[in-house]
């Protein structure tokens, strides 16, 4: 009785004063007392250590738990990281980054001195990190000799003038290089942590970091949590304590612990999208992901003899017709895609592809007439093989594929292998068509096209084109080379190297709670600094 | 006895030796390897890779290695793929999570299956034999991966009673739905065997005797009947427990569990070739040990048999 008594005090000064029970409000809504956010990743985690990882799902806690020079913003430009500002030579060969003063975890300063080792670490030959091309890619002096181990670590192009000062020497000016400083194998490491542990140095308790959470628990293959490090110098600012990722290999379990109310986000299976916004409008959401969906046509010296054939090639293309992928397969709001960059890429026009425009009759009565004209028809038949890493979706497609091949009198033959043995086959060019996606890299149209360039190693297409390389080198050298790559668009147009496909978007379930997801962000960068959930 | 039971342990490690080596040598005819990504990896780095794994010397060197180091240090290597875990801390990880709901799941299928069986022959053409019979077929057309999902959209959604996934340490609510899961189709085979070789018991001539001396009911069943009866079952078990025991990859895929069973899957998917040989032995030396324990256990239901 007098238990009761005291709650209904309790409460009714709860109501009378809700000033006691210190509610924050942001935006004009009030927060809610949890701020534990839980999502969804498909795989466990190949690493946790930012200069080994070379994962997406790896990728957004290296984020949370380390801060590179540069983050990125939700419509994906830049903001200071742990260097306030940066100035560039005359040359542009020259940049020199001004560090903040920020602290790691341990309580140490965060100075240039941990972003040389993290750097030279990433380059160096013993730690053998599958990412070491991200520092020739961003064009560092010397960085190709160190990787070759031709050259010692210590010559990499960076320097740390002092504990506040980290300067960057490039081979050649690169207009989009600060933007590369916000990929996780750039961020700074704590050698003392790492020389102390070894590669324990990534466990709960052992691993330093300087983002804006800690580790506080990793179980394997179920879950990982990183909570609020109140060293981070923005600490004020992050409203969400904790973020929890749980490995959830199924995608339709997970929708239905998300259902449940066990997650605040998850992705949406494949074809289940428009079933799931006509039911929860406010929940499902598809927006645009910086993928490209395409088949290679192997046009070198190992591939089949019809696709040399430009004509060939174009009819091949012609006749697919892309609504019915992303309309009637893909289902997610997907857009049809009849170039390589993904539309929504910062600074990036679409060039007018003269094909894009057609009717798909008109389209399939060109590549009718291409075909003829190279010599296939009802005398000449012609059957290629279409090869695609196993998964319901890619059979779909090609499957579809098939059929609009079907109308042009080309004979498709499907041929589905594991993930691994499709990937060594197209890389070894052991194949006709095959099946493949590109992410990018950062937001920019190079990310995609440098693919195509003849000495890219993943030109799985053997396309080599010398105006196209000439095109793409002048394109690194100048402050807008939005145009060279419009010219560069229309050359894979008109010579077809592949098969574009789909651009992608990114298609999630998220409660509704929940707030500062950066929708925007075509490359799905997130940090759950920028999170958090609000009173149901 | 004991020299039987040395006399298995002599033969069970050059047993092991062959898995090692023939594993390995599948393991590396696979096409594609652990490096082999999306993203071809530039040549140099490769090369990089390759000489931190060891897999730039000669095959026969690498497989001497690692004989020579699971022999001797009982090491497992470094994983080619989770780059800051090794083998034994993978699965010593990951194993004791699979014995857990392993062991539990294997206890009440064994415990609920043969009481079934046992009393569905007993009460044979009774309703209570065709309500076993009948759950135990409806059981064994349910694989796990249909089961899994159902129990989720059950406990979970609907009701909201049990956590859909997760581990924690191995707390039961945690436990409840990979157990029922896992354990249904092996109690509707153990209740099968039961059933069909209590029947043949029962109708035995020594059954006869028992009860043509008066002997009563529960004790001719527990005494004579069981133990015979079981005899069909207990070899069943012995793999059968190797199987729950070393992990259910439907069982870690759907409920997060962690357990080796999907490390395992994923290992051969990935090429990781040291968390694959690491796994494959570990399954290897239990599949030889338990059924070693099976023969023992057969000595001792029926004394004909002499090792």
């Amino acid at each position: 009785m007098k238990k009761n008594w005291l709650i209904a005090t309790a409460l009714s000064a709860f109501i009378a004063f809700p000033a006691l029970a210190e509610t924050r409000v942001i935006n004009g809504e009030e927060l809610a007392a949890d701020q534990t956010f839980i999502y969804r990743i498909l795989d466990d985690f190949k690493t946790l250590d930012p200069q080994l990882n070379s994962d997406v799902s790896g990728s957004e806690v290296m984020r949370d738990l380390f801060e590179g020079l540069m983050n990125e913003k939700a419509d994906g430009s830049l903001e200071p990281g742990v260097a306030e500002s940066y100035t560039v030579s005359d040359d542009g060969k020259t940049y020199t980054f001004h560090l903040r003063d920020a602290l790691w975890s341990d309580g140490k300063p965060v100075t240039a001195g941990d972003f040389v080792y993290a750097w030279q670490r990433l380059a160096n030959p013993e730690t053998a990190s599958e990412y070491a091309w991200y520092m020739e890619l961003m064009g560092i002096e010397n960085a190709s000799a160190v990787v070759k181990g031709e050259a010692d670590p210590s010559e990499l192009g960076v320097k740390a003038i002092d504990d506040k000062t980290f300067e960057v020497k490039l081979i050649n000016p690169l207009p989009y290089f600060p933007a590369m400083t916000v990929h996780s194998s750039t961020f700074p490491s704590p050698q003392w942590a790492i020389e102390e542990h070894g590669q324990n140095w990534t466990k709960p308790g052992n691993m330093v970091s300087n983002g804006a959470y800690v580790l506080t628990e990793y179980a394997p293959g179920e879950k990982l949590v990183r909570e609020r490090n109140v060293n981070y110098w923005n600490n004020e600012e992050t409203i969400l304590d904790k973020s929890v990722a749980l490995i959830i290999n199924d995608e339709a379990q997970a929708l239905t612990r998300y259902l449940a109310g066990e997650l605040h986000k998850t992705e949406v299976p494949t074809g289940q999208y428009p079933r799931l916004k006509e039911q929860y409008p406010d929940q499902a959401t598809a927006v645009p992901y910086s993928c490209s969906y395409f088949y290679w046509l192997n046009m070198s010296d190992k591939g089949p003899e019809a696709l040399k054939d430009v004509r060939v090639r174009k009819a091949l293309s012609y006749a697919v017709n892309r609504d019915v992928i992303v309309d009637r397969i893909m289902q997610g709001g997907q857009t049809a895609a009849y170039n390589l960059t993904h539309t929504a890429t910062a600074n990036f026009t679409t060039p007018d592809i003269p094909y894009a425009s057609w009717t798909q009759q008109e389209r399939v009565a060109k590549a009718k007439e291409l075909l003829a004209e190279a010599g296939y028809g009802p005398q000449n038949p012609l059957e290629l093989k279409i090869s695609y890493n196993t998964s319901e979706g890619h059979k779909k497609i090609a499957i579809a594929v098939s059929q609009f091949w079907k109308a042009i009198g080309v004979t498709a033959v499907l041929e589905n292998t594991e993930w691994k043995v499709h990937t060594e086959n197209m890389q070894d060019k052991n194949y006709e068509v095959a099946r493949y996606a590109w992410c990018g890299d950062y937001n920019e149209a190079s990310t995609y096209l440098d693919l195509l360039t003849s000495y890219s190693g993943h030109n799985n297409a053997g396309f080599n084109n010398a105006d196209y390389d000439a095109l793409m080198a002048e394109s690194k050298t100048i402050a807008d080379p939005s145009e060279l790559y419009t010219q560069a668009e229309a050359i894979l147009a008109e010579e077809m190297p592949f098969i574009p496909m789909y651009h992608y978007t990114n298609v999630n379930m998220f409660k509704p709670n929940l707030r500062g997801w950066p929708l925007e962000n075509v490359m799905r960068t997130w940090y759950s600094r920028d999170l958090y959930l609000v009173k149901d | 006895m004991l020299s039987y039971i040395a006399r298995r342990i002599m033969i069970a490690i050059p047993t092991l030796l062959v898995l090692i080596v023939f594993s390995f040598l599948l393991m590396h005819l696979a096409p594609g390897s652990p490096f082999t990504q999306e993203r071809a990896i530039p040549p140099e780095i490769l090369a990089n890779l390759e000489a931190k794994y060891g897999l730039d010397q000669p095959l026969y060197v690498q497989l001497l290695q690692y004989i020579k180091n699971v022999v001797f240090h009982f090491d497992f290597g470094p994983s080619f793929v989770y780059k800051d875990r090794t083998v034994n801390e993978i699965i010593a990880n990951g194993f004791p999570i699979t014995l857990t709901y392993g062991v539990l799941s294997f206890v009440v299928a064994v415990v609920v299956g043969v009481t079934l069986g046992a009393c569905a022959a007993i009460y044979q053409n009774s309703w209570l034999d065709y309500i076993t019979v009948g759950i135990s077929i409806g059981a064994q057309v349910l694989p796990n991966f249909v089961m899994a999902p159902i129990l989720v959209l059950i406990f979970t959604l609907m009701l909201g009673w049990l956590p859909g996934g997760g581990w924690e340490g191995g707390q039961w609510q945690y436990l409840v739905m990979p157990v029922i899961a896992l354990s249904t189709s092996y109690m509707a085979s153990i209740a099968r065997l039961t059933r069909s070789s209590m029947l043949e018991v029962l109708t035995s001539n020594h059954i006869r005797t028992a009860r043509a001396k008066g002997m009563p009911a529960r004790r001719i069943i527990l005494n004579h009947a069981l133990k015979p009866a079981m005899l069909p079952v207990v070899s069943y078990l012995g793999p059968t427990f190797v199987a729950m025991v070393t992990g259910s990859v439907v069982i870690d895929m759907y409920f997060s569990t962690g357990g080796i069973g999907l490390a395992f899957v994923n290992a051969a998917l990935n090429r990781d070739y040291s968390l694959m040989m690491g796994v494959t032995i570990l399954v290897g030396a239990l599949t030889i040990l338990f059924s070693l324990i099976v023969d023992l256990l057969y000595a001792w239901i029926d004394p004909r048999i002499r090792h």
